[in-house]
């Protein structure tokens, strides 16, 4: 099997738990970083095993905060991807931090180890808004990191959040122009979603108004079209050739390892597309790891129904879109038994969706309403076959 | 009921010593508190087996403290003479939904205690009962409870008893149920006031059935009055009306404990039990005689009770039609009042159309079978029968809005009126009238009695259905009270109002109204549902029609924006599980044009539908 692979590590801990996250992060005072580092390979390997062979294209610090694992704990696991599959295909290492001072003094060591990309956790460029994210970090922070990775590496993002309470689409329309000015390529711009179980959700904090929310969306896409850093998917925007090829693995239904405490995984095997999924709590993670080798909580054959409700899902998110001729090959099933028709047809004519030769993408129309056009597109069907999924057994 | 049956020797009662009696009194008079304490005096139970008004002996009915169903209490009492009495106590409904069981419990009797609330006042339905219980002939016992309250004021009760019902109240008891004052007096009283029942034991057997229900042990139950002959175990009776015959299995009494015995004689009242398997079998108001020797005609019976208020009931769970089904079946084993047929609604699905007394009749079923069957219901705005006459000259009877024929085949329509009677203290009258008069009545009476005021007007049935005793109970604090008999059908200007939803009819949802409020009540109904309509990919358009003229409408206009901000790794797992629960709840999803929407819109709409 020749599939190429993406590698993403979660690594759980933050310095201060944001009240918007609901990500699997976690403050800890200590962490047994040897015992963590011996965990996280040993996992790597345990994945190896299967995938052997495979050219690794990516990979992926991910978290919590990643730029607080200590580099040696990087390096470790950039060598050992390196030991176990090579990584002379691998174009994009990236690794998320938070612009704080003492991490990004670390920016120089973890170019030097390999990272080649750096996904930069700014959210804000104002004191107020950072503090009401509940930042550790200062805009002057910020604004240093920015430059500090722009110095050091060619390739790197940085993120930030738009309809907080009360934010006119006048004052993100000057922070997106300030971020324009300082970007490199990429950029992630997402607004601001209240998830259960958050900090803000408990407050019962709200964000802008519907009509706000859809009037920045709109503006956000076209300043960045315009500033020639068209959006790739819902809320990122690069310049060409700068997109992140390890998210666009995702959304193209790419495999990828997931190694670390909760951390989502595909991969196929002899034409089955399994998802594996880590054990979420840090502490069970580690002692299940340290005993068996792993942290698997779960295993599970997809249904090649599945795996184009995924596929469909995820690929309409992007401006590439979805090739429907790669989508039949991929489930072995045809592209009516996947979308019915009719459905399909309507949409179309209503300008959510646009298909040319086998490519299906979302219209700038359809994309700002892209969850009502699915749900419509799969799911308030109650006669169509094709909707019906299919369990298949382990 | 309580304990199962248990034998008792057979003791011959002179029929001079047996007293039937009712109890008529509104609800929270303390008719079933007198009850119980005439129960505990008699010992009909020991302390341990007295639970709180044993004989209400449904939950619903102990809870909402209101009596449902007919039941009957032998009670042995030794009186000032010495001897000892038998008293057949029939306690009845006092809800107007019921008159029907009202009447059947007073023919059993000779008659009845007027239990008033000494520091109310007489209410309607009480007015309406006792009034039954006079042209039943019944010797009527007024009754002052609730003396012990400081509230309590029998001189001007009496005095209002006088004057609206128009018995003498010289000799009216004053008592307290609660702590057991005057009880026996009361029964002495019963002794001394009420006639003996009259009968033959030597004629041929004439018993009128009472009630039946069904029994999860002995089947079913029937209650009787023995009028003339004996009725005994083992002996083959026949149904007059149905001709049915049946072999007596049991015979027995209520004390309430259920006690066997051999026979019943005249005068006295039971149950019987014949391995009839359904409560249908037996027509309530039916003579039973002796199949050998049967007697040359039946007692007077009554009028079979018919079903005046109609709505649908859909599951809330398209997968609990099945469970409907069977709990509706076994609800109409005890309670035949109520007619059911199947019924298929494109916005609700799969349910019943179903008939009952009354409203309050409609609530208790729908409660019953929420309760003790489990299901979560929905119920459709509650329609009369109309009668349309057809251009043709066919008369037709409509229960349901979704069966109107083409308002060009109608020559004209009726719609029944009733005649309602409403006691209110003086300082609510004027919001009373104004809502009587909101809902096209017309004022027939006006008294007053001290505080109080009776008014009496000629309603349509619809207006009523549609929320009045909500509103009446909300605009009178609670203080009114309402009772209503059917008077006739009469010519109305009814038009049937659809709802559309993206110009397609929501049947669910019509409803018949009159002309002039067709159009703020469509109104109401379309706002309601834009409130509950999530938005969607495309503009909803809310209609209300009559015929193709569309008199309100309102708009859920598009969604502008639905999109998830982030989608990686885990993400993409959360999001397919999303939408996997979103297909599974497809099946509460209605089509309505190139729109979905979900039942509970159309359900909330129903719910909370004023």
């Amino acid at each position: 099997m020749t599939n190429p692979l993406a590698i993403y590590f979660h690594w759980p801990f933050c310095q201060s738990k944001c009240p918007y996250c609901d990500f699997n992060s976690h403050v800890w005072r200590e962490i047994d970083q040897r015992a963590w580092r011996r965990a996280l390979i040993s996992e790597l390997d345990f994945y190896a095993m299967q995938t052997q062979g495979r050219t690794v294209r990516s990979v992926y610090f991910g978290g919590g905060t990643p730029s607080l694992m200590p580099t040696k704990t990087v390096k470790a696991l950039i060598e050992a991807i390196h030991n176990r599959w090579g990584l002379a295909a691998c174009e994009e290492i990236t690794l998320e931090a938070n612009p704080s001072s003492s991490e990004t003094l670390k920016f120089k060591a973890l170019k030097e180890i390999g990272i080649n990309r750096l996904s930069i956790g700014v959210q804000a460029l104002n004191d107020d808004a950072l503090t009401f994210l509940g930042r550790a970090h200062s805009s002057k922070e910020a604004l240093e990191a920015i430059d500090r990775a722009a110095n050091t590496f060619d390739k790197f993002s940085f993120d930030l959040m738009y309809g907080l309470p009360n934010q006119s689409i006048g004052s993100w329309r000057s922070a997106l122009r300030r971020a324009l000015s300082i970007a490199n390529g990429h950029l992630s711009l997402y607004e601001l979603t209240i998830e259960p179980g958050t900090e803000f959700f408990k407050h019962n904090i709200k964000g802008v108004t519907d009509k706000e929310s859809a009037n920045m969306f709109e503006m956000t896409r076209a300043m960045m079209a315009d500033a020639g850093m068209p959006a790739y998917e819902v809320s990122n925007h690069a310049k060409p050739g700068h997109e992140s090829r390890h998210n666009l693995n995702y959304w193209r239904g790419g495999d990828y390892l997931g190694i670390g405490p909760g951390a989502h995984g595909r991969i196929t095997i002899s034409n089955q597309c399994i998802a594996t999924h880590q054990i979420h709590n840090p502490v069970r993670w580690l002692k299940k790891v340290s005993l068996i080798g792993h942290g698997t909580a779960k295993h599970r054959n997809l249904s090649p129904y599945e795996r184009a409700l995924e596929l469909i899902m995820t690929g309409l998110r992007t401006r590439e879109g979805i090739d429907m001729a790669y989508l039949e090959i991929l489930t072995g099933l045809t592209r009516n038994r996947l979308i019915n028709p009719s459905r399909l047809s309507h949409c179309i004519e209503a300008g959510f969706l646009k298909n040319s030769g086998n490519i299906l993408t979302a219209t700038e129309v359809g994309i700002i309403r892209l969850n009502s056009v699915l749900e419509t597109l799969l799911v308030a069907d109650t006669q169509y076959a094709g909707g019906a999924t299919v369990e298949t057994g382990q | 009921m309580i304990n199962g049956p248990s034998m008792n020797t057979d003791k011959k009662t002179d029929l001079c010593r047996i007293r039937n009696f009712a109890i008529i009194a509104h609800i929270d008079h303390g008719k079933s508190t007198l009850a119980d304490r005439m129960i505990q005096t008699c010992g009909g139970l020991t302390e341990r087996e007295m639970k709180q008004q044993v004989l209400d002996s449904m939950e619903i009915e102990r809870e909402r403290g209101i009596t449902i169903k007919a039941q009957t209490v032998r009670l042995e009492f030794k009186a000032a003479d010495g001897e000892i009495y038998i008293l057949n106590l029939m306690d009845t409904p006092g809800h107007v939904d019921f008159t029907y069981e009202v009447s059947r419990s007073l023919a059993a009797c000779e008659g009845s205690l007027l239990v008033v609330d000494a520091t109310q006042g007489v209410e309607a339905q009480t007015l309406a009962n006792v009034y039954l219980a006079i042209d039943n002939d019944h010797e009527i016992v007024p009754v002052l409870n609730k003396i012990d309250l400081p509230a309590a004021e029998p001189d001007r009760i009496k005095q209002q008893i006088e004057e609206v019902v128009g018995i003498d109240t010289d000799g009216a008891m004053q008592i307290s149920a609660k702590t057991g004052r005057g009880v026996n007096a009361v029964l002495q009283r019963l002794v001394e006031s009420l006639p003996a029942p009259t009968g033959n034991a030597n004629a041929e057997l004439k018993a009128l059935l009472v009630d039946s229900w069904y029994d999860p042990y002995l089947g079913v139950m029937i209650l009787v009055r023995v009028r003339d002959g004996i009725l005994r175990k083992g002996m083959k009776v026949r149904m007059m009306a149905t001709g049915a015959v049946y072999q007596i299995e049991r015979v027995g009494y209520f004390t309430p404990k259920k006690m066997i015995v051999e026979q019943l004689n005249p005068g006295e009242m039971g149950f019987v039990t014949a391995a009839i398997k359904n409560v249908a079998d037996t027509s309530v108001g039916d003579t039973i005689t002796e199949e050998k020797r049967p007697a040359r005609t039946p007692l007077a019976g009554f009028k079979p009770s018919v079903p005046v208020v109609f709505c649908g009931l859909f599951p809330t769970d398209t997968g609990q039609y099945d469970d409907l089904r069977d709990s509706l079946e076994k609800l109409h084993l005890n309670d035949a009042s109520f007619h059911y047929e199947a019924e298929s609604s494109a916005a609700l699905g799969l349910g019943f159309r179903c008939g009952f007394l009354g409203l309050l009749h409609l609530e208790i079923i729908q409660e019953r079978l929420e309760r003790e069957f489990d299901l979560d219901l929905i119920t459709t705005a509650p329609s009369v029968i109309y009668r349309i006459h057809m251009r043709s000259g066919d008369r037709r009877e409509l229960h349901n809005p979704v069966d109107m024929p083409d308002p060009t085949e109608i020559e004209y329509i009726e719609e029944p009126w009733i005649k309602a009677t409403v006691m209110v203290p003086d300082e609510f009258l004027g919001a009373v009238l104004q809502l009587c008069e909101e809902r096209r009545g017309k004022q027939t009476e006006l008294t007053y009695v001290g505080h109080r005021a009776m008014a009496v007007y000629r309603l349509p049935l619809n207006e009523v259905v549609f929320d009045f005793y909500d509103r009446l109970k909300s605009i009178s604090r609670g203080y009114a009270s309402f009772d209503y008999e059917l008077e006739d059908y009469t010519s109305s200007e009814l038009v049937k109002v659809s709802i559309l939803v993206n110009e397609e009819p929501v049947e669910a949802l019509s409803f018949i109204v009159h002309e002039k409020h067709a159009e703020p009540r469509g109104r109401i109904i379309c706002e309601k549902l834009k409130g509950l309509i999530p938005r969607q990919l495309f503009k909803i358009a809310i209609q209300a029609a009559i015929g193709g003229k569309i008199i309100a409408r309102a708009t859920v206009g598009a969604m502008r924006k639905d999109v998830t901000a982030k989608c990686y790794g885990g993400d993409i797992t959360r999001k397919k599980k999303l939408l996997e629960k979103q297909k599974r709840g497809k099946k509460r999803m209605r089509q309505f044009g190139n729109v979905e929407i979900p039942q509970t819109a159309f359900l909330a709409a129903l719910k909370t539908s004023d």
